[in-house]
């Protein structure tokens, strides 16, 4: 049985069509990256899916329960992060923690509560109002609270937007953690190292799939190849080659500029010119996620129109 | 002059909170509503000297004489008899009831009083109001001598002496007038309503303002579990608030307790119900903690002018005395009133004590027929 099986999802608020004909599968165990572009309605999907909303139309399970009709039974086995923190900043650590363990009716209360706290390395300041953490403590501190009632999925939105790479870094370390022992994950992100540390990326545009699969097997079907020239002032050749017709897209990192194409010969076409420059290296690179990424979102148009 | 101040940096101000006043409709409501809610209830519904008020006719006997006392009472417009030839214990109970304000009580020898020039009619007065019933009673006793009188005149066969009328007033529930006595029960209601309303209004907007709402959603609580979670610690607050207003108002003001304490407190508990859910209502319809101020304002305002609080409720036009029912606080006061004024029993005060049930079912149901609609 699949951890999330959801066919056709959509939702509509008053006019506007938010969510297009979503379908997700997520295995057991699997950590999956859900990705698309602004406003294409990763977060409204995540809440359709840990029962927050009533999708208008398409069905699905979650978790092996109804979508429609046990939403009540999904809230109670499904772990939910929401995007901003959204606990109460006027409790106390430990109030809150003691809240949401009273809600999920967690027995022996304090023996919970202070495991939690222990595992977060709280434990000493579990008095101080969550309000006076920062933004990298918040987070994790949100993360402990929806995990402590052990779910078997845990539905992450946007989980380390504003967060420092170190505290990112630890973060990940946990949810690898709470996978290895049997938790399913399912996160919403635009950070692309945040993807790369997924098993699965799942790309959805305006409802259509546009990629599924590993990071490797992500990038291998985009069928993109990429040149990297290094040199100084870089800038100059932006303009010109993005109008050649071989080039998708021409992105500058820092001293270099990533030039890719789908077609192998065109792009070296289009390069061949700039070799006469001495000071410019000319090599052919590794794709990466962010290439693809930036791809599939020049492909479709932007939802906010 | 551009470094202090500047036209074009002012008129970017001006701009901008222009466009944000009027995208918030219901403050902008509020800024047009309140001033001609105020007006028309001001101008056309408050009478501080009121007429029309409803009485009680008990005729013993059936003679010219107290039929022109009567037609002279309307003609006054102070009274109205709105229950006429009843039982001399029938008026009292509506006088109790607080259905009327007056009871005019005839004696059956009036007709023979009046040919002897003693004409003694009595009239009982619900003072608990005291400046509801105050210029009514000060009127009456003239009324009556010249009616008296002017049926005498058509009959000259009877001495047309000076009439020595000796109209009997009975100021009931509060004989001193004392304006406490009225004003401060009626606070015990408004104090409720005020800090109990204004503070579940924000129960929820609260949390949708700091982002929490999603959270307690996503969490495994009913919108049952969640609406009781918030309503009732305030049952505590308004608990405290009873005790107070009324210790307080035994200590300070003498406030008489004439019925039992019981039903006082059964009484205080269903109006007190109905305003937290009256409150959570509201914040179900809010999306800011501001515009459910607002709303609670908004619907504070005139049930404070309408329920009888602040001016004589009888005194008050028709339709703004149908307006005024649709206020808890209008029932509330007539129930707290009887029982701690005029010591009404159960049976006196249960058809507003049932009104206020009806106003706790349908918040009920309306508050969690909005929550439920939040959710998506």
């Amino acid at each position: 049985m699949n951890a999330i099986e959801v066919k056709g999802l959509t939702k509509r608020f008053g006019d506007k069509l938010v969510v297009n004909n979503v379908s997700l599968k997520v295995k057991p165990g699997e950590i999956v990256g859900f990705l698309g572009p602004n406003g294409s309605g990763k977060t409204t999907s995540i809440r359709m899916m840990c029962g927050l909303l009533k999708p208008d139309e398409g069905n699905g399970q979650v978790l092996g329960y109804d979508l429609i009709k046990d939403r009540l039974l999904i809230k109670s086995q499904v772990g939910y992060m929401t995007q901003k923190f959204s606990f109460y900043e006027d409790l106390t650590i430990e109030e809150n923690l003691s809240f949401v363990a009273r809600l999920y009716n967690l027995t022996p209360l304090r023996k919970h509560t202070t495991e939690t706290l222990e595992k977060l390395g709280l434990l000493s300041r579990r008095n101080q109002l969550a309000g006076e953490l920062s933004g990298g403590w918040k987070q994790r501190l949100a993360l402990a609270a929806c995990t402590m009632h052990k779910p078997k999925l845990l539905l992450l939105d946007e989980p380390t937007a504003g967060v420092d790479p170190k505290a990112r870094r630890d973060f990940w370390e946990e949810i690898h953690r709470l996978a290895a022992d049997g938790m399913t994950v399912l996160v919403s992100t635009h950070y692309m190292d945040e993807a790369e540390r997924c098993h699965r990326i799942t790309y959805i545009s305006y409802g259509e799939l546009l990629a599924d699969g590993s990071l490797s097997d992500v990038i291998a079907d985009a069928g993109l190849y990429t040149y990297t020239l290094t040199g100084p002032n870089l800038e100059r050749f932006i303009a010109e080659l993005q109008e050649n017709n071989g080039v998708q897209q021409v992105t500058p990192f820092g001293n270099s500029l990533h030039v890719t194409g789908t077609d192998l010969q065109a792009l070296k076409r289009v390069l061949k010119p700039l070799e006469q420059n001495e000071d410019i290296q000319i090599e052919q690179s590794e794709t990466n996620l962010e290439d693809v990424f930036i791809k599939f979102m020049s492909d479709s148009t932007d939802n906010m129109q | 002059m551009s470094r202090i101040f500047s036209l074009q940096r002012l008129f970017a101000m001006l701009i901008k909170e222009f466009i944000q006043m009027r995208r918030d409709r219901i403050t902008f409501a509020m800024m047009l509503g309140i001033p001609l809610l105020q007006l028309v209830l001001f101008g056309y519904a408050i009478n501080n000297d009121p007429r029309g008020l409803p009485t009680a006719l008990v005729a013993m006997a059936n003679d010219p004489y107290s039929r022109a006392a009567v037609t002279a009472l309307e003609n006054s417009q102070y009274f109205k008899f709105t229950d006429v030839n009843v039982s001399p214990s029938e008026a009292r109970s509506l006088l109790r009831r607080g259905k009327v304000t007056f009871v005019v009580t005839f004696p059956s020898n009036f007709a023979k009083q009046a040919e002897a020039g003693t004409p003694n009619a009595l009239i009982e007065a619900d003072a608990t109001d005291p400046a509801a019933s105050g210029a009514a009673v000060a009127s009456a006793p003239a009324i009556i001598e010249n009616a008296v009188a002017s049926i005498k005149q058509k009959n000259p066969s009877l001495k047309q002496d000076l009439l020595k009328s000796s109209t009997i007033i009975h100021r009931k529930y509060n004989p001193e007038g004392i304006t406490q006595y009225n004003i401060v029960p009626g606070l015990l209601g408004v104090i409720l309503q005020l800090t109990l309303v204004m503070m579940t209004s924000i129960a929820l907007t609260r949390e949708t303002e700091r982002g929490t709402m999603e959270n307690l959603l996503a969490m495994p609580a009913s919108p049952f579990e969640i609406m009781c979670g918030k309503v009732l610690p305030y049952l505590g607050v308004g608990a405290v608030q009873v005790a107070v207003v009324l210790i307080a108002g035994r200590l300070l003001f003498n406030i008489p307790f004439e019925g039992g304490l019981l039903l006082l407190i059964g009484a205080i508990l269903v109006f007190v119900l109905a305003l937290v859910l009256l409150g959570y209502f509201i914040s179900t319809v809010a999306r800011t903690q501001m515009q459910a101020m607002q709303m609670t304002f908004f619907f504070f305002l005139p049930s404070l002018l309408l329920s009888g609080f602040m001016f004589p409720y009888a005194g008050m036009p028709e339709w703004a005395q149908t307006l005024g029912e649709i206020f808890p606080l209008t029932h509330f006061l007539r129930v707290v009133r009887a029982i701690l004024l005029k010591g009404a029993e159960w049976s006196e005060v249960s058809a507003s004590v049932y009104t206020l049930f009806l106003f706790v079912g349908l918040l009920l149901m309306l508050a969690l027929k909005r929550f439920k609609r939040t959710l998506d």
